[in-house]
């Protein structure tokens, strides 16, 4: 094959993401290629080991680990997964999780869709500025501002009060949803818009039947892109949230960690259930979650 | 969230189809509203608290800078910010090498790579979707001296004298915490460089070699340039999760940052003044601390992607 040849068929890989394996000729391994493969397999090694070793242990009885710290799960004990769902009340943890991982990514979503529609569709300095304030909150440590939260939740009688951790994780989601979803919506023709307004649509009518779903991956990336840090958020509820019965996950977990220090198994368990959601939400949503962490990275 | 982008950009403009002012506004209304809210409104109030002598929950007279003077001048904190600080500084610097190393080989291994690709992808990737507390709490079982796993391996292998109290030990108990905050981080930059090093056309570096390029030149003018942006950002985004650090040192090393301070940070010192300290003025202090550390935080970011930016001017 002529070089002329090779460097053309390059062009068409890149362009065609994947394109049809045409059967090669099978490869023998090259040194570089064992090393360069032991390294992976090494380091994915390093990567998940502690992580399948807390699945493997939550499985196993605690007098099992004290007598045998490196043993497997045979057979396997359950009797842990009850204890600190039950016994341990993660199962309230849990829930109240779940509701305010939900409820604040919706809002954070939905206020971000108006808002970074409207940073799309104007062109004044106005609009400019307020799209800067927020996208400063990317690089802000707005968590230094717990105090005053504190006291203005407080003097409402909101501490300990699921809906306040669901408005301040929706707040804390605009800086990233709205840099999202506006360079999404910047990348739809005006086009489109003149063809709406000509048939008469008014501009709710435009984002809300043309604009919406045409973002709709970009809506995906942003609900599973902040799922991740408000499910495994720690610092607000630890502030925030007296009362034992509205805890969310991670602060229930340190208090279980206090109290249940010596039971190994159930300590195990109740990790695990921590993060079990993850876990489903990464499998289910990878391109999601990568094409969000690599946001911006497409100029 | 790449430093390039950090800057709002125009959209397609076109005279009489865009929003008016008063459109746009509604449209904005509900987000800026949370955003003053919950973001702005106490982060300015959160800044005045620091110029003011507190008792308890009640504020006193605007005392200028003497909180500010505090942390410098009394106990416990004259001591505590340094040794906090120079964590901090330990864990951005663990993890910028841990990442801009390993985390570099991994991706342009990936990069190169197609069979199980998206699979080693995954497993690298998985702990940074973890939680950081369970991620500390479960490393701080990993690391127990007498049952935990870490130790049983070592000893299992023969290497039962390096097996140690790692958590115990105040000499490596901050290694620990630097190298779980590496560990659970570096799927970010894994997946960050590779997304860029497949922005780099097969094209340039076909033809470089036929020009007789060796891998090191490709390296050093191809892709390490092309790498500049996502090396800024990993570097902006690290250098603020590093600052940050709160839920693995919690973990591993209590409020306290035990044992004796070892594993102690800025945002748990923070947390400690206001919530544990028990001192009248606790809120002018910890506002103080959380005035510094916001605007050594905000400033360098600020300064890296700044750096950055002239950086990839010169290059492209």
């Amino acid at each position: 094959m002529s070089l002329l040849t090779r460097v053309r068929l390059n062009r068409t890989e890149t362009i065609a993401p994947t394109p049809p394996s045409a059967p090669k000729p099978p490869r023998r391994p090259t040194l570089g290629g064992l090393a360069s493969s032991s390294f992976l397999w090494l380091y994915a090694a390093i990567s998940i080991t502690p992580l399948l070793l807390m699945v493997s242990n939550s499985l196993r009885t605690t007098q099992d680990m004290a007598t045998q710290p490196l043993g497997l799960p045979l057979p396997p004990d359950f009797s842990s997964y009850q204890k600190a769902w039950i016994t341990a009340s993660f199962e309230t943890y849990f829930v109240n999780s779940v509701f305010v991982t939900v409820g604040s990514v919706l809002l954070s979503t939905a206020v971000s869709l108006l808002a970074a529609y409207a940073f799309a569709r104007t062109k004044s300095k106005f609009f400019l500025a307020l799209e800067g304030l927020f996208l400063s909150g990317l690089m802000l440590p707005v968590y230094l501002a717990i105090l005053p939260l504190f006291f203005m939740l407080d003097s409402l009688g909101l501490t300990s009060n699921l809906w306040s951790l669901i408005f301040i994780y929706g707040a804390l989601g605009i800086p990233f949803s709205t840099f999202v979803l506006a360079s999404f919506f910047r990348q739809l023709p005006i086009e489109l818009d003149e063809a709406a307004r000509l048939d008469g649509a008014g501009p709710f009518a435009t984002f809300w039947r043309v604009h919406l779903p045409l973002v709709r991956p970009a809506i995906a990336t942003v609900i599973v892109f902040r799922f991740v840090p408000v499910w495994n958020d720690f610092f607000y509820p630890l502030i925030l949230i007296r009362d034992q019965d509205k805890y969310t996950l991670p602060v229930g977990i340190t208090r279980f960690f206090g109290e249940y220090q010596t039971d190994w198994a159930t300590l195990f368990a109740g990790l695990t259930l921590a993060t079990i959601p993850l876990v489903v939400v990464f499998l289910i949503a990878t391109k999601q979650i990568v094409s969000g962490l690599t946001a911006g990275m497409s100029k | 969230m790449t430093t390039t982008t950090l800057r709002p950009r125009r959209g397609p403009t076109r005279t009489g189809i865009q929003l008016s002012r008063r459109t746009g506004m509604v449209f904005v209304l509900p987000a800026l509203l949370l955003f003053v809210v919950f973001i702005a409104y106490p982060l300015f109030t959160a800044l005045s608290y620091s110029f003011f002598g507190w008792t308890g929950i009640n504020r006193g007279e605007f005392v200028w800078f003497d909180n500010y003077v505090t942390l410098f001048t009394k106990l416990p904190y004259r001591d505590d910010i340094p040794n906090a600080f120079f964590h901090n500084i330990l864990l951005f610097a663990g993890a910028m090498v841990f990442q801009n190393t390993i985390g570099l080989t991994l991706a342009s291994l990936l990069h190169r790579r197609k069979r199980f690709k998206r699979f080693f992808q995954t497993m690298i990737t998985m702990p940074y979707l973890v939680s950081p507390l369970v991620i500390g709490y479960l490393w701080s079982l990993m690391l127990s001296p007498l049952f935990g796993p870490v130790n049983a391996t070592l000893r299992a292998v023969g290497l039962g004298d390096a097996a140690q109290p790692w958590l115990g030990n105040p000499s490596t108990a901050i290694w620990v915490v630097v190298f779980v905050t590496a560990w659970q981080w570096v799927g970010f930059p894994v997946l960050l460089y590779g997304a860029a090093l497949g922005g780099i056309p097969e094209e340039i570096n076909e033809a470089a070699s036929l020009d007789g390029a060796t891998a090191w030149q490709r390296f050093y003018t191809i892709t390490f340039p092309m790498l500049v942006p996502a090396i800024g950002t990993v570097s902006v985004l690290t250098f603020i999760g590093a600052m940050e650090a709160f839920p693995i040192p919690y973990a591993l090393g209590g409020s306290m940052g035990n044992p004796a301070g070892a594993t102690d940070v800025l945002s748990l010192l923070f947390y400690r003044t206001a919530f544990e300290s028990g001192s009248s003025n606790a809120i002018g202090t910890s506002s103080a601390i959380a005035t510094l550390l916001f605007l050594f935080i905000f400033g360098v970011a600020m300064f890296i992607t700044w750096f950055m930016r002239r950086a990839e001017r010169k290059i492209f």
